[in-house]
């Protein structure tokens, strides 16, 4: 079943990605060069969607900061999904005992570090970079996959099925890897849609306050950060990027509404 | 004038056909049942007469309660009359409460959301209502929460809760199917005793043959959302106009063909064997008293035999099935097959792979992401040297054909079989490994009564000629007498009465046996067999 | 009920603690010696020495941990590097913005996404509940520092109803400083409020379906009736924990809104802070931050006990 969430998300979520990856051989202009004489241009022919205070062409600063978002926030979600999963069905294989209760109590601490701090120490030690926003990003969806991963597992091992793999003889990390971890594999795919999307979110607010990448390389939240001084001068310098995060996070959670209907109208995701 | 009058009832949902054209009477202080199996409408039929046919719902026809057209009426006017006039029962008792309100708000809420009295009257009466269903204030004050009640002290406040406002006509959607027999008794007695007394009429819904004979006045057929046989119980009882009605009681009644067999040496032995849990702390420095869930049970089983073990829920079955299966180590005793230990260290593969086990829910137990033939080829698994390729299919073909489905099978997904198919593969995927023991756990205990029987057969037929031994665990003493040997019955933790089937039915020694055999309801002798074109009109 | 609490009292003072030791540890690894930093490059080495046995940074380790959390239970923050002033200090001035800020916007986003998901989840399907969700929908995808932006653009730059930054204080009068603070609550809450709604209509429509709901209409309540009595206060279970979540992440969060409004609250003194390798200042910030997210979990398990009786009973 293709329903309008899953056409409308996937036709954006398409779109930012060609575009990111389009950038990396053509932009409708060098991002690197500056041209005060045309700087705060409005969107015209010469420029589609404007310039910016140095006169940098604002679609080719976004197209090149889309690789930014994109990468930070999939690399985030893969160490989340990597590290988290596996910590998830490890606990739910040996739910109440000792690695359960260990791990668990783990993912409450993170929990406990709200995002932004976890970015801010880490850049208050190594400094801020792109890197240091994927590393903090990325430890906040540790816990965020190894909660819902445990959740989702704890109620398949209830099921006879697991029962009959059991004794069937099969051990425990053999039955999570082969009955546990394809019966999750819709919802951690939703899920992992949601996380990137806050991901990009997440990306766009470090790099605002400078913790995330730095110049010279664009990156939309930067771009709104600089815009910030000129909004009452060129209104479209901070329109337009807000709108093109707005448009990709909107994207990202329509196509994983679409996919969680497709996929399985019963799965549960958290939406937080 | 009849107090309830449904007339050409048809339902469907989002357009697709539910009831046809179904017609109905129920009279005042009667009790009228409607039976079928599961798919047939007749919890639908409830719910329409309620007003609260699920959304995407279209009805036509009438339902005429005291005269008024209940599908004609407002819903403001359809609550008012829902909980003072027409009272209603559920089937599941442990979802059925709010579980943040006490039982006193709850049936107190059915008589001030009429306006009934005031709020003090209110609390008085419910303190009355609740001691008439048998939970006086003394021991169930009104300010119990559900969870501090069990399954059937939870139904008992429902059924306060639909009588409170002494309504003319009481539904009751199976209401006792969730409970244990001895509980179920109970309830169907107050439930007589309700209608003896309040002149009140009951419309109940249940599945259970038995139940219905014992106590409904008259009896409503339901099959493909149509009645196909109606009239007072005894009458249908006798004369079975209609095939179904005759194959639904004959499926009831039935009793599987199991012969004679040859009884060999002790197969399986379980000796002293106790199991406990650690239990919740009383107090905060206290020491947790572990509950034994399994208390120094001893019984063999031997080659050929086939024991039933029965009992109700909490009694431990299920703790010591997942014993004998070797998932679980046990604090003392021992078990062993064939003279070896289940459970040393940890699990012995060994044994393991001569022991199988069939479950309750046909939905539940297998893998929908996998096809047929490799759900049943999973305990190959437990061999170490399983056979491959062409020995593969073929032994996955006659496990399919053992149990009377096609080797081609094999390659379709579970999601294409009916309930009792998919019994039937759960069936050929423990007999695979050509195990000694085969445990059915509960296994026929969610099918539909014709389906039972057929799954009933399969497992004669195979003991007869494959020598198959099994235990056979269930709640369902009719089902146990009908399949087995030997029977065990357990309660609290202890097997307390250990006898051949036969001599235990007839004759139950232990009190807590025949207590659970007074309780289980019966049906009546067949009437004698008419010709078959009689039959068939 | 007893014992939850005591259970949940000492699972608090386990978190604080490996807590206290993860935020000094990572503290510790940072590159770069207070001391030398505040005294610039071309100081000389006896001074440096000197300010690091003033600061204390001479101790050992395990001494200095010591010090700094048994400081903290007395409520001795310990002296700002910068400033020389003492860290609590430091911390009630800026709190006196940050927490009024994270309540109110709190205030903004429970009374806003409340009845938006309770409407959409009663109207399901119908076009309120198609227009709330079209409206969160767009509310979760905004970031909150742009929407901060747009509403300086409208509000303070157009139309001149607001200052577009800046704090007068509370002794400007309490509706002048609530006023200053009332444009950053709106776009902490709005984004915010989106998240609740949603989660408030999913968890409603959930018990909607359960079947008590049906005893009650088969009670003779109407739909609504069933809705208020018996759907609300169960669908608020899921809730409260997002809504302690919330309240962290507000405070927290508002690290980015303060940069846009210019607010002197916990953000910016943690941003100055770490420019200025004033580490026991942002040490300190950070654990309170994490002590009110931990306490509101507290809280929030202390609440679901009074929501739910189940939870009276077992822990």
């Amino acid at each position: 079943m293709m329903s309008r969430n899953l056409i409308l998300g996937g036709v954006l979520t398409g779109v930012f990605a060609a575009a990111a990856l389009i950038s990396f051989v053509w932009t409708p202009a060098s991002v690197e060069t500056m041209n005060i004489a045309a700087r705060l241009q409005l969107p015209g022919a010469g420029h589609l969607l404007g310039t910016d205070h140095f006169g940098r062409d604002i679609l080719s600063m976004l197209m090149v900061g889309a690789r930014t978002s994109i990468a930070v926030a999939l690399v985030a979600v893969g160490i989340g999904m990597g590290l988290g999963v596996p910590l998830g069905l490890t606990a739910a294989a040996r739910s109440g005992g000792f690695l359960d209760e260990a791990i668990m109590r783990m993912n409450d601490l993170i929990f406990a570090f709200p995002s932004l701090v976890i970015a801010i120490l880490i850049t208050a030690v190594f400094g801020p970079s792109a890197t240091n926003a994927i590393i903090a990003i990325g430890i906040f969806n540790i816990p965020v996959f190894a909660r819902i991963t445990r959740g989702a597992a704890l109620s398949l091992w209830k099921r006879e099925f697991i029962m009959a793999a059991r004794v069937a003889g099969k051990g425990r990390a053999r039955i999570s890897a082969e009955h546990i971890l394809p019966n999750i594999a819709n919802l951690l795919i939703v899920q992992g849609t949601i996380q990137f999307s806050l991901g990009i979110l997440a990306e766009a607010g470090l790099s605002y306050v400078g913790l995330g990448a730095q110049p010279p390389t664009p990156s939309w939240g930067r771009m709104l950060a600089d815009a910030q001084t000129m909004v009452s001068l060129a209104p479209h310098v901070a329109l337009i990027p807000g709108l093109t995060i707005v448009a990709m996070v909107l994207g990202l959670n329509l196509l994983g509404d679409g996919l969680r209907d497709a996929l399985d109208p019963r799965l549960k995701v958290a939406r937080a | 004038m009849s107090l309830l009058d449904i007339d050409t009832l048809s339902l469907a949902i989002f357009g697709k056909p539910i009831l046809k054209r179904l017609s109905l009477t129920v009279e005042e202080g009667e009790i009228a049942a409607l039976t079928g199996e599961s798919g047939s409408g007749k919890s639908l039929t409830a719910f329409a007469t309620m007003g609260l046919a699920p959304t995407g719902s279209r009805m036509q026809g009438r339902i005429a309660f005291g005269g008024t057209d209940l599908l004609r009426l407002p819903e403001r006017a359809m609550c008012d009359l829902r909980g003072r006039q027409i009272g209603m029962v559920f089937q599941e008792p442990m979802t059925a409460l709010n579980p943040v309100q006490t039982i006193g708000a709850q049936v107190m809420e059915t008589i001030l959301v009429h306006k009934a009295m005031p709020r003090e009257a209110a609390k008085a009466r419910a303190r009355e209502v609740l001691a008439r269903v048998g939970l006086p204030p003394a021991r169930f004050p009104l300010s119990r929460y559900p969870h501090q009640l069990s399954g059937g002290q939870r139904q008992r406040v429902v059924i306060a809760m639909a009588i409170a406002l002494r309504p003319r006509l009481l539904i009751a959607d199976e209401p006792t199917t969730a409970l244990d027999v001895t509980t179920q008794a109970q309830i169907l007695d107050l439930l007589k005793t309700l209608v003896r007394e309040d002149g009140m009429a009951l419309m109940m819904i249940t599945h259970d043959l038995a139940v219905v004979s014992d106590m409904a006045d008259t009896l409503h057929v339901m099959r493909h959302g149509e009645i196909v046989e109606a009239g007072r119980t005894a009458e249908v009882l006798r004369d079975m106009r209609h095939p179904y009605t005759r194959q639904l009681f004959d499926a009831s009644r039935h009793r599987a063909d199991l012969g004679a067999k040859d009884i060999g040496a002790p197969l399986l032995s379980v000796r002293n064997v106790s199991r406990d849990y650690p239990a919740a702390r009383k107090s905060l420095f206290g020491k947790p008293e572990p509950f034994r869930a399994v208390d120094t049970v001893s019984f063999d089983i031997r080659h050929g035999e086939r024991v039933g073990l029965v009992g109700e829920s909490g009694c431990g079955k299920s703790t010591l099935t997942r014993a004998i299966l070797g998932l679980e180590p046990v604090q003392e005793g021992q078990i062993t097959l064939g003279g070896e230990p289940v459970w040393t260290d940890r699990a012995n593969l060994a044994i393991r792979r001569r022991m199988q086990v069939v479950f309750q829910d046909p939905y539940g137990s297998f893998n929908p992401r996998h096809k047929v033939g490799r759900l049943i080829a999973e305990p190959f698994h437990l061999l170490p040297d399983p056979p491959r390729g062409g020995a593969r299919e073929r032994a996955i073909g006659a496990a399919l054909a053992s149990v009377g489905l096609a080797p081609k099978d094999a390659d379709r997904y579970i999601h294409a079989f009916s309930g009792g198919q998919r019994q039937r593969i759960a069936i050929a995927r423990a007999l695979i490994i050509k195990p000694d023991l085969i445990v059915f756990d509960e296994a026929v205990s969610a099918l539909d009564v014709r389906v039972r029987a057929q799954i009933l057969d399969l497992m004669a037929d195979l003991s007869r000629d494959h020598g198959l031994t099994y235990l056979f665990i269930s709640h369902d003493l009719g089902v146990v007498r009908s399949i087995t040997d030997r029977v065990l019955v357990m309660k609290a933790g202890r097997i307390v009465e250990d006898r051949p089937t036969k001599a235990l039915f007839d004759a139950p020694k232990h009190p807590y046996t025949r207590s659970l055999l007074a309780a289980a309801p019966t049906l009546p002798p067949p009437p004698e067999t008419r010709d078959a074109a009689q039959a068939s009109l | 009920m007893l014992r939850f609490v005591v259970k949940r009292l000492l699972s608090l003072a386990l978190s604080l603690i490996v807590a206290s030791g993860v935020i000094f540890l990572v503290v510790e690894v940072a590159p770069g010696d207070p001391a030398s930093f505040m005294l610039g490059i071309n100081a000389q080495p006896e001074t440096v020495a000197a300010l690091r046995a003033e600061l204390g940074l001479d101790q050992s380790r395990l001494a200095r941990y010591l010090q700094w959390t048994g400081g903290m239970l007395t409520g001795d923050f310990g002296t700002s590097y910068t400033y020389r002033t003492p860290v609590a200090q430091m911390i009630a001035d800026r709190l006196w913005v940050s927490l009024p800020l994270a309540l109110y916007a709190l205030a903004l986003s429970t009374l806003i996404a409340f009845p938006a998901g309770i409407l959409a989840a009663a109207r399901r399907g119908r076009p309120a509940d198609i227009g709330v969700m079209g409206a969160t929908q767009l509310g979760v995808a905004i970031p909150n520092f742009w929407f901060a932006m747009m509403l300086v653009l409208i509000f303070a730059i157009q139309l001149r109803w607001f200052s577009a930054g800046g704090f007068p204080g509370w002794d400007a009068g309490f509706f002048a400083a609530l006023k200053a603070l009332t444009l950053p609550a709106i776009a902490l809450a709005l984004p915010q409020a989106a998240i609740l709604a949603r989660i408030m209509r999913s968890s409603l429509l959930d018990i909607l379906g359960e079947d008590f709901i049906r005893t009650a209409r088969a009670k003779g309540l109407t739909a609504r009736q069933a809705l208020w009595r018996h759907g609300v206060r169960n669908a608020l279970i899921p809730v409260l924990t997002i809504i302690g979540l919330q309240f962290a992440f507000l405070l927290a969060g508002a690290i980015i809104i303060e940069q846009v409004f210019f607010l002197p609250g916990l953000g910016r003194l943690i941003f100055q802070s770490i420019t200025q390798r004033d580490l026991i200042v942002v040490e300190s910030v950070v654990m309170l931050l994490v002590f009110a997210v931990i306490m509101v979990n507290f809280l929030v398990d202390l609440a679901y006990a009074a929501v739910d009786p189940r939870l009276r009973l077992r822990a």
